[in-house]
């Protein structure tokens, strides 16, 4: 079939303006559909990032047991068991578990946490605030409080906190002063302010404190073990398969993210069915430009038809030709289309850059190979009907013609 | 002497009804191997129709039709094909060459189509028959660009590319002036002589007709002398 190669090149090069224009019509075709794969696929990326790129993509804490029951009295007894408002429950292995859980793959980071209530006193001031005891190391494991981080430092130390910007405005703190932390349990600590962060987070920024391991251990009178242990992944998406397999190597409760976040998945997957819509109406635009084309070609090549139907060429042949030329449109629209769509790309900032006001296009999420595939794929058989077409020219007409 | 094609009582009829027409009208001829023929006749009388019958580009409506032993009237278009291509030539009046190919892509071309490629093989035989027909120097050159003679030359290379044992050739010198019509016919009885390939030649031209050695006269859809 090498010779029918030759002739269907022969036929696009011979018309070169009008291939050229078909190659372009198909390109551009390309381009919506690897421009709107980007914008798609980095918005999604981009909200993600935001609403759960900060938080435990898998999260395992201690469950409370059922409170004992003292005495056992003979016969039926109806009762009713209400667990305490204080947490009790420890994850008393955790430091057995850690090492195994940061060699599942996937997994970047693991933050061991004490977490509880308490109340925040300075002077008269008093505000209620939720306590996550970090590792001193791995303060930034989980939420990027580095990064979020305005004034002092988020390093955590015996005696040190760290807390969000708008409690520092609400209680009028200041770096270097003083606070009394009081925990659920009764304890309470004086510590000294020593970070101040914004995490754009309302809840977080008011709330929030972050103190050491070692500092809510005795908070929290919790000498061993932790309450909770946060994961971090590399893919996100990977949550709920990791979680899984963490619950078959600890037999503890691994929470994926996705628990609770159906809206958010909901709002995701709508928003990645319109990117559907848009990229099949890209290709139903490409198809029907190509087949329009080769019908037009098919018809203005009737009488050539006929004289290669006359030589012996079979209708096998003919098909070829035709088919031919959609696939070599298709190829040739379909990589420049891609390496339009690439170039057009590559002025927007990378995904770990992109910026709230901007547009957060993913050059990665080109989906540039599925285009390429599709366009081919939709070319040749956008090209069936006109080379069937061709196939079922008349010699004796076409000739006459 | 075996027959190289036997067509017997053919019929053709156009349309159905009052719009029904019948171009042949049980037609009957056999051609022996090497002949040079001329079909004469009137416009309307039916050659052009009778032609594209012996071509295999058209099934008779009746009547029986075979060529080198080959019952050609029961064959499917795929058998049809294969035979044109191996065992058929096409001179038209109007060349009808490849406009985007040059010179010896359209020789080559029944070959090409038939063995997927562009041999080296048909490359030199199409080369041997354009030097043949006086076109050493347009070889390479595109088939738009040659004179109406040089075209019809052309054609008549093709038509001889695969050594077919028939040349079918419709007006082939209709559209030339008298001195190319000349040049061509002179080559079509060169390579008769030289090859012995039958030619049946339909033609309105009395002098072109004169130049065969034997004349077919098709009248009303019958042969008529």
């Amino acid at each position: 079939m090498l010779y029918a190669l030759k002739i269907a090149t022969r036929y696009l090069t011979a018309s070169k303006a009008q291939t050229a224009l078909l190659v372009l019509g198909v390109a551009v075709g390309v381009f919506i559909f690897i421009f709107m794969s980007a914008l798609i696929g980095g918005l999604a990326e981009f909200i993600l990032s935001r609403t759960v790129g900060d938080i435990s993509h898998v999260t395992i804490t201690a469950e409370d047991g059922d409170p004992a029951i003292l005495i056992r009295p003979d016969g039926q007894v109806l009762s009713v068991i209400e667990r305490g408002r204080s947490r009790t429950a420890t994850l008393a292995e955790a430091a057995t578990f850690i090492p195994l859980i940061e060699t599942v793959p996937g997994v970047v980071a693991v933050s061991p946490q004490i977490t509880g209530a308490g109340f925040l006193t300075r002077g008269a001031q008093v505000a209620q605030v939720s306590v996550s005891g970090l590792e001193p190391g791995r303060e930034s494991a989980i939420l990027d409080l580095d990064g979020y981080i305005t004034q002092g430092s988020a390093r955590l130390g015996s005696g040190l906190i760290v807390l969000g910007e708008t409690l520092a405005d609400d209680m009028s703190l200041r770096l270097g002063q003083t606070l009394r932390l009081q925990a659920s349990t009764g304890s309470s600590a004086v510590l000294t302010l020593s970070g101040i962060y914004d995490t754009g987070n309302g809840m977080i920024d008011a709330s929030r404190v972050y103190v050491s391991l070692s500092t809510a251990r005795t908070l929290f009178g919790l000498p061993q073990g932790v309450t909770r242990i946060e994961i971090k992944l590399a893919d996100l998406n990977a949550a709920d398969a990791t979680a899984l397999r963490i619950r078959a190597l600890t037999g503890l409760d691994a929470v994926p993210w996705t628990d609770g976040a159906e809206q958010l998945m909901e709002a995701l997957n709508a928003q990645a069915q319109t990117g559907y819509f848009l990229k099949s109406f890209a290709l139903i635009t490409i198809v029907i430009g190509v087949a329009s084309a080769l019908l037009l070609s098919t018809y203005r090549r009737r009488p050539e038809i006929g004289i290669m139907r006359a030589m012996g060429a079979g209708r096998g042949f003919v098909i070829f030709v035709f088919v031919t030329q959609g696939a070599l449109v298709g190829l040739m629209g379909g990589l420049s289309g891609a390496a339009l769509g690439y170039l057009a790309l590559l002025p927007f900032p990378s995904r770990d850059a992109f910026e709230a006001g901007t547009l957060p296009m993913d050059i990665t999420q080109g989906s540039y190979g599925l285009a390429i595939t599709l366009t081919v794929i939709g070319a040749i058989l956008a090209s069936i009907l006109p080379a069937r077409a061709a196939a079922r020219v008349d010699p004796v007409t076409a000739i006459g013609q | 002497m075996t027959a190289l094609l036997e067509v017997s009582d053919l019929f053709k009829t156009f349309g159905t009804g009052e719009a029904e027409t019948r171009v042949l009208r049980g037609l009957s001829l056999t051609l022996q191997p090497g002949e040079l023929a001329a079909l004469l006749g009137p416009s309307g009388s039916g050659k052009s129709t009778f032609l594209t019958i012996l071509g295999t580009l058209m099934k008779p409506t009746s009547g029986g039709y075979a060529m080198l032993g080959q019952d050609l009237v029961a064959a499917d278009d795929r058998a049809l094909t294969e035979f044109r291509n191996r065992h058929i030539g096409f001179v038209f009046q109007f060349h009808n060459l490849l406009p985007d190919f040059t010179a010896l892509e359209n020789v080559v071309f029944p070959t090409a189509v038939r063995e997927g490629r562009e041999t080296t093989a048909a490359r030199a035989r199409g080369r041997e028959l354009l030097t043949r027909m006086g076109l050493e120097a347009r070889i390479d050159f595109p088939s738009a660009n040659l004179s109406g003679g040089q075209k019809q030359r052309v054609a008549v290379a093709r038509a001889l590319m695969n050594r077919p044992e028939l040349v079918l050739a419709d007006e082939p010198t209709g559209n030339l002036d008298r001195a190319s019509a000349m040049q061509v016919m002179d080559l079509i009885a060169e390579i008769n002589r030289d090859e012995g390939t039958t030619f049946l030649i339909s033609t309105h031209d009395e002098k072109i007709a004169g130049l065969c050695r034997r004349q077919i006269v098709v009248g009303d859809g019958v042969v008529t002398g």
